[in-house]
């Protein structure tokens, strides 16, 4: 039966098994005088051992089909916010970011009204900004225009 | 016990003068409100925070982060008790009967016996940490490579033996975590491993940004499509005072729940957590009345509330005395030392006494400044809760960028944070555990550098473990619990968790039951 474990134990299989693939670029030394590829081909190992493991005995966990996805498409959306954060931060500045996450959030996913919205994207942004950047001198950086 | 007084009187005059206190002070305000507040548990906040801490010295910026980690169990207490909401993991048991002791109008003393509690564990577990991490640091100094070796893979072995779920999903998260570690430059060949040509990996994967995707921002996609926030109790002063009968029924579970929290906050693993459901277990066991316990059992509050307290000043023995953290927290807090230049180890305690000694007094002070917060103006924080959901998560957002960014000042850091949040969100949607993921991360460069150099040492022999008395001793302690751990898988029913109601499918029911 296909079981949360099982479907988790598999992804983890793979995902040691890719390691293992990778690690080859590195020498792996002897047994007794390590290189830099034995210790992450020992751990790929272990983690390909316990996913063995999580598969045997996972049959008794809850169905797969017994897990719900109703929060899936705020939590896509919120990932997206993050890519977008990570993509903009440094070419439009942390204040204009902020701000277009903020309203991204609010307005299109929370769909808040505009007041509302307006009000915590600016509060937030120049908020945090001010307590960060100008009182705790970590430095944030700036838009087009210094912003 | 003289010197040891003295050096305590030293700690004082430094966590009491001013420029501490401040920090001190709002380290204990962050940490209650960062307890509240559900999707911001004690490790997304210390991370959070951990760039304001830059601009302090090294003691300031421990005592505000140590501040805000034993400040947050006790304002999980709060939601738990009022609206039923865990407001950080350690306070799901407190739900159960605090909760319970509201709906019968009994909020108030189930604040006052949680706060109570807490400041008597946290007090007293404080006491339990300036006397045994000085002889303990002492006697680390004659480890060497070897015993790190055996040191940080008992300390894996136990992280699997206590923690919720099952031991093979355990294991490989830390395995998992281990590998993330691997990211980056090998010391000592100059390898530049699964970097893929990326400049920032070259130094690794940092703690931050894996700590603060795998908790924060998983848990706020995991929360935020769900409904909205139950009504919130505001109890009054006047209420707050428990009976004759409540006070009598709370006593031993605070004084078994501070014990059990020391001890269980020494060995590695979510102490605060794993603290909370055994002392809940232990308190209905040993009850006279265990079917009071889900309808409102006064020690089913005292008992967990005064454990995760107690759990937080046990945690710091191994971090402070032999420079290994035990859970991702201290591991976070290990992380804040090194940027202030200070190297946790057991030569901590004789090259940075200040600092030592100026964090445990900070840590009486704190317990008190702690105790008024939580009783008299429980109205004011509880306004907070008020605060809707989708409001609050795009704040919590932006506060995780800001932190992940100002670490390193990299965007690469922002993209793990979200790589690791989504890599959270599906762990936790199937059931593992993510603590060991950020455990993993820290020890894995110490433990391939302790093991190539034991193994240097000693011409490429691996009896260097067993001849060596006290590394043998932790590789012996550490093997039978791996054996006892996965005897469960053979043996239905041999499992002590399952006994205490500690298994994953136990507290899974627990919560959502609730």
């Amino acid at each position: 039966m296909l079981t949360r474990d099982r479907v988790g134990g598999v992804a983890l299989l793979l995902f040691a098994v890719a390691v293992m693939w990778e690690d080859r670029a590195f020498p792996l030394g002897t047994v007794t005088k390590p290189g830099p590829g034995y210790m992450p081909m020992l751990l790929a190992g272990i983690l390909a051992a316990m996913a063995l493991l999580v598969i045997w005995v996972g049959g008794r966990s809850p169905a797969l089909g017994s897990l719900d996805w109703l929060e899936k498409k705020h939590a896509v959306a919120i990932l997206g916010g993050c890519a977008f954060t990570a993509l903009a931060l440094e070419r439009i500045g942390y204040r204009l970011t902020v701000i277009l996450l903020v309203v991204f959030l609010l307005w299109v996913i929370e769909r808040k009204r505009p007041a509302v919205v307006i009000a915590t994207a600016l509060g937030l942004s120049l908020g945090t900004f001010y307590v960060f950047s100008t009182l705790l001198q970590v430095p944030l950086p700036l838009g087009p225009g210094e912003f | 016990m003289i010197e040891t007084l003295q050096n305590l009187g030293h700690g004082f005059a430094i966590a009491l003068s001013p420029s501490v206190m401040v920090y001190a002070f709002a380290g204990c305000v962050i940490g209650t409100l960062v307890g509240m507040l559900p999707g911001v548990g004690p490790l997304a906040g210390i991370s959070l925070l951990l760039p304001a801490s830059y601009g302090l010295s090294a003691t300031t910026a421990i005592v505000m982060l140590a501040g805000i980690y034993y400040g947050a169990m006790y304002g999980g207490s709060t939601t738990s008790i009022l609206m039923r909401i865990p407001g950080e993991a350690a306070s799901v048991m407190t739900c159960i009967d605090g909760y319970a002791m509201t709906r019968k109008g009994r909020a108030g003393p189930a604040l006052a016996i949680a706060a109570t509690g807490s400041y008597i564990a946290g007090t007293l577990s404080v006491v339990g940490l300036m006397l045994l991490a000085p002889p303990l640091a002492a006697f680390a100094l004659s480890f060497g490579p070897p015993e790190y070796v055996a040191l940080l893979l008992l300390g894996l072995m136990v992280l699997a033996y206590m923690s919720g779920g099952s031991v093979p999903k355990s294991l490989s998260m830390a395995a998992l975590g281990l590998l993330l570690g691997m990211i980056g430059i090998d010391p000592m060949t100059g390898y530049s491993r699964f970097s893929y040509g990326v400049v920032e990996l070259a130094d690794g994967i940092g703690i931050v940004p894996v700590a603060v995707g795998l908790f924060g921002v998983s848990e706020i996609l995991l929360t935020a499509g769900q409904a909205e926030m139950p009504q919130v109790i505001k109890p009054k002063l006047r209420d707050l005072l428990p009976s004759r009968d409540e006070w009598k029924d709370a006593v031993w579970p605070i004084g078994r729940g501070t014990v059990l929290g020391f001890l269980i906050g020494i060995i590695p693993g979510s102490a605060h957590i794993i603290s909370s459901f055994v002392s809940y277990a232990v308190e209905r066991r040993l009850s006279k009345h265990p079917e009071r316990f889900g309808q409102g059992a006064v020690a089913g509050v005292a008992g967990p509330e005064s454990a995760n307290n107690s759990a937080t000043s046990g945690a710091l023995v191994p971090m402070l005395a032999l420079g290994v953290p035990s859970g991702p927290i201290p591991a976070v807090m290990m992380a804040a030392m090194m940027v202030h230049g200070v190297s946790p180890g057991p030569m901590l305690i004789q090259q940075q006494p200040e600092l030592f000694w100026g964090v445990i007094a900070s840590m009486y002070v704190g317990n008190i400044v702690l105790l008024i917060l939580n009783l008299p103006l429980v109205g004011v924080f509880v306004n907070l809760l008020r605060i809707p959901y989708p409001i609050m998560y795009p704040a919590i957002l932006v506060f995780s960028v800001v932190g992940v960014y100002a670490v390193n000042g990299s965007v690469v850091d922002v993209w793990i944070m979200a790589a690791m949040g989504a890599l959270g969100y599906l762990l936790r949607k199937f059931d593992f555990e993510t603590a060991p993921i950020v455990l993993g991360v820290v020890l894995a460069p110490m433990l391939e550098m302790s093991l190539r150099q034991s193994l240097a040492l000693s011409s490429g022999r691996y009896t260097v473990f067993v001849t060596r008395p006290i590394a043998a001793t932790m590789l012996g302690i550490g093997l039978v619990l791996l054996l006892y751990s996965l005897r469960p898988l053979l043996a239905k029913g041999a499992d002590w968790r399952r006994k205490l109601g500690l298994e994953g499918d136990s507290i899974a029911e627990k919560e959502e039951n609730r």
